[in-house]
């Protein structure tokens, strides 16, 4: 494994700052209540010497890893080993701060806790890229690092966390939100195929509409969603105003129904685009074969066009997915609700935890949708382009 | 089997088929041969109705194909193009399977006929029925869709330049292929080609193109004979035309009475072929024996010349 001397470039950077954060910035932040501001603690003034001397020499055996082995499985090995060390180091930490049943008391993590799990963060996914796993491999990767996590909240790890606190506070209305926000995603993700899908087959078969069609959709695309919010008030509310029905509905100026329509309309771009271009790139003559066996037009479309524009539209969908996610975020200033919900309140109080809690969910979602659709992309996508 | 009754196709102001009639066989191969912009793709394609004629009639078995759904009556018309048209996305068993699909085959039949199509087409089932058609290569991708074109067992099979992808040798063995599985499966075939050497190997009539207009139509021979028209000649060329002419005779068709003392020759041969050989060996006469390896007759130099003779 020790092939050269000569150290690894990526490794010597993420070790130099893994050095930096351990040595001289703060692992956690102690604060008598959750508003004030907090004493920074070292790792190793907190931990018992037994417990830091073992968390050093995890990191010094990932620090090798990192900077001599060319073995991808090994580094990505040591990396996830590092990252749980982090994870037992922070709960470790949290629970010799608190107080015995202290509720008041927040522990957060430091800067130096960050830049630790960016680093390893970091030589993890440099490995995952050198491995080149197949979709299947991700996806079961995915599936391990989700149940880790999950057997570590349930066992109540990091309960003493102050994230976990505010998490503890909140816990019925954080599933209450969450499920407002994938709502809003998935739902106007949905009304967008409805509507994108038509478009984009009509765009395909009538040239003359595509430039038409696209640009305007690239026009809305421009409009920064806060704006779009603040536009589609207007017309929603006088909408509410004049048809009970609408109001019935739920339909008004502020909520879930701007919000929606929003994301709908920043959704069609990707979809529509996408599909022009999968529907595109379908084989003429496989078309023509198609047609010449005696396919109806609706036949050839389910059958012949639709599979072979799959990968490329999926493609769009991932992209309106992951979108829409971070988005939902923004559109509860309108007070449509969602994770973004924390995020705003947290500001409001200068609360950081509160907003952490609103955030880490929104990219550990992303980045789970991202990897599983990409997974499946490749699934299905067996025509070599 | 098909009329083609003063068929026409106009694009704007553009002719492209101008008052075609022609009568294709039951049981029989017809190549229509003509340069790019001929007209005979889209002469082809108004026999399934991929392209509807401006005016005329096209019969099949009797009965206008007009007044049927244009997509029931593709589906018993087997359609080959150049560059195959495989379908990507589906194994090779289920492109073979898509015409008897659409026409709701149970499925034991399905994969019945798919199987003998693939022994028919020299591609071992075990070994290709789960291959997609980017794993074949260009020769079997062109077999596969072969084999698609005759899946619902068509009466009728329409080919547009089939081979026009492949190189020499693949080629060769191709139109091998094609003349064998005709005759095995008695499907009368339509074969566009730009390719006089293949209409001419393949066709027992050939009907030339030209601005849309047929220029000829008829046995290879009477084309090598008589050309009607200036263009046809030179199309087919004149320099060889006695070759070619005993390229058309096969050895069993033209045996007389007798046995020779020269080399002996398979009744499958062309007269070219014998006359090679016994050029080749410097002996006047041979033997021309059947399939089965007795004696039905005998060739001289002389009687083979007397076929290459334009009259």
């Amino acid at each position: 494994m020790l092939q050269r001397l000569r150290p690894d470039r990526l490794g010597l950077v993420l070790t130099g700052s893994g050095l930096v954060a351990l040595l001289w910035l703060p692992f956690v932040v102690f604060k008598s209540n959750r508003i004030v501001p907090g004493d920074p603690h070292a790792l190793l003034e907190v931990l018992t010497t037994p417990a830091a001397l073992a968390c050093l020499a995890a990191w010094i055996l990932v620090a090798i890893a990192a900077l001599w082995s060319r073995h991808a499985g090994l580094r990505l090995g040591a990396a996830l080993l590092g990252i749980m060390m982090l994870a037992w180091a922070i709960a470790a930490a949290c629970n010799a701060l608190t107080p015995a049943g202290n509720q008041v008391v927040r522990i957060a993590p430091g800067s130096g806790f960050w830049l630790l799990l960016v680093s390893l963060a970091l030589v993890a996914t440099d490995a995952v890229t050198r491995l080149q796993p197949r979709p299947a491999q991700r996806v079961l990767l995915l599936a391990l690092v989700i149940a880790a996590l999950s057997g570590a909240f349930a066992a109540g790890l990091f309960d003493n966390l102050s994230m976990m606190r505010e998490y503890a506070v909140n816990a019925e209305r954080f599933g209450r939100e969450l499920r407002t926000h994938l709502l809003l995603a998935l739902g106007s993700l949905a009304a967008a195929l409805l509507v994108a899908t038509p478009i984009g087959i009509l765009c395909h078969r009538v040239p003359w509409l595509r430039a038409g069609v696209l640009g305007a959709l690239n026009f809305i695309q421009t409009i920064p969603a806060i704006a779009l919010f603040g536009i589609l008030m207007v017309p929603l509310a006088a909408l509410a105003a004049a048809s009970p029905t609408a109001a019935a509905l739920g339909i008004q100026g502020i909520g879930a129904a701007p919000a929606v329509v929003a994301l709908f309309l920043y959704s069609l771009l990707p979809i529509v685009a996408n599909m022009v271009t999968g529907l595109g790139r379908v084989s003429p003559s496989a078309v023509l074969a198609a047609r010449g066996m005696g396919m109806t037009a609706g036949q050839i479309l389910a059958r012949v066009e639709l599979p072979l524009a799959l990968p490329v539209i999926l493609t769009g969908i991932r992209i309106v997915l992951v979108q829409n996610i971070g988005l939902v975020a923004i559109a509860a200033l309108i007070g449509a609700g969602g994770l973004g919900a924390f995020i705003f309140q947290g500001i409001g109080q200068a609360a950081i935890d509160l907003v952490l809690l609103g955030t880490l969910p929104i990219i550990a979602i992303s980045f789970g949708v991202a990897v599983l659709l990409d997974a499946f992309i490749e699934t299905i996508d067996r025509v070599p382009r | 089997m098909i009329t083609i009754d003063h068929v026409s196709k106009q694009y704007g102001a553009t002719t492209v088929v101008d008052d075609v009639s022609m009568h294709i066989e039951r049981n029989s191969i017809c190549a229509i041969v003509g340069s790019s912009g001929s007209g005979k793709t889209t002469l082809l394609r108004m026999i399934n109705r991929l392209v509807e004629p401006s005016s005329g009639r096209i019969l099949i078995d009797g009965k206008d194909a007009a007044q049927e759904p244009p997509h029931l009556l593709r589906r018993r018309i087997g359609y080959v193009i150049q560059g195959h048209g495989l379908f990507p996305h589906r194994s090779v068993a289920d492109n073979i399977a898509t015409v008897p699909r659409l026409l709701g085959w149970d499925a034991a039949r399905i994969a019945a006929r798919v199987t003998t199509l693939l022994e028919a087409l020299d591609l071992e089932p075990a070994n290709f029925a789960h291959k997609f058609p980017h794993q074949l290569s260009g020769g079997q991708q062109q077999r596969v869709g072969v084999a698609r074109a005759l899946a619902a067992e068509p009466a009728l099979l329409l080919m547009d330049e089939p081979f026009g992808a492949l190189d020499p040798i693949i080629r060769n063995k191709a139109q091998d292929d094609l003349l064998a599985i005709q005759r095995k499966f008695g499907t009368t075939v339509v074969l566009v080609t730009h390719d006089i050497d293949e209409a001419f190997r393949l066709g027992d009539r050939v009907a030339v193109m030209s601005a849309g207009r047929v220029l000829q139509s008829g046995r290879p021979a009477e084309l090598l004979r008589a050309p009607a028209d200036p263009l046809v000649a030179r199309m087919i060329g004149t320099s060889d035309r006695a070759l070619r002419l005993l390229s058309l005779t096969t050895a069993g068709e033209a045996a007389l009475a007798g046995t020779a003392t020269g080399p002996q020759v398979a009744a499958s041969a062309s007269l070219r072929e014998v006359l090679s050989e016994l050029v080749w060996r410097g002996a006047e006469g041979a033997t021309v024996l059947d399939a089965a390896g007795q004696p039905i007759g005998q060739l001289s130099v002389a009687a083979i010349l007397a076929r290459g003779r334009s009259a």
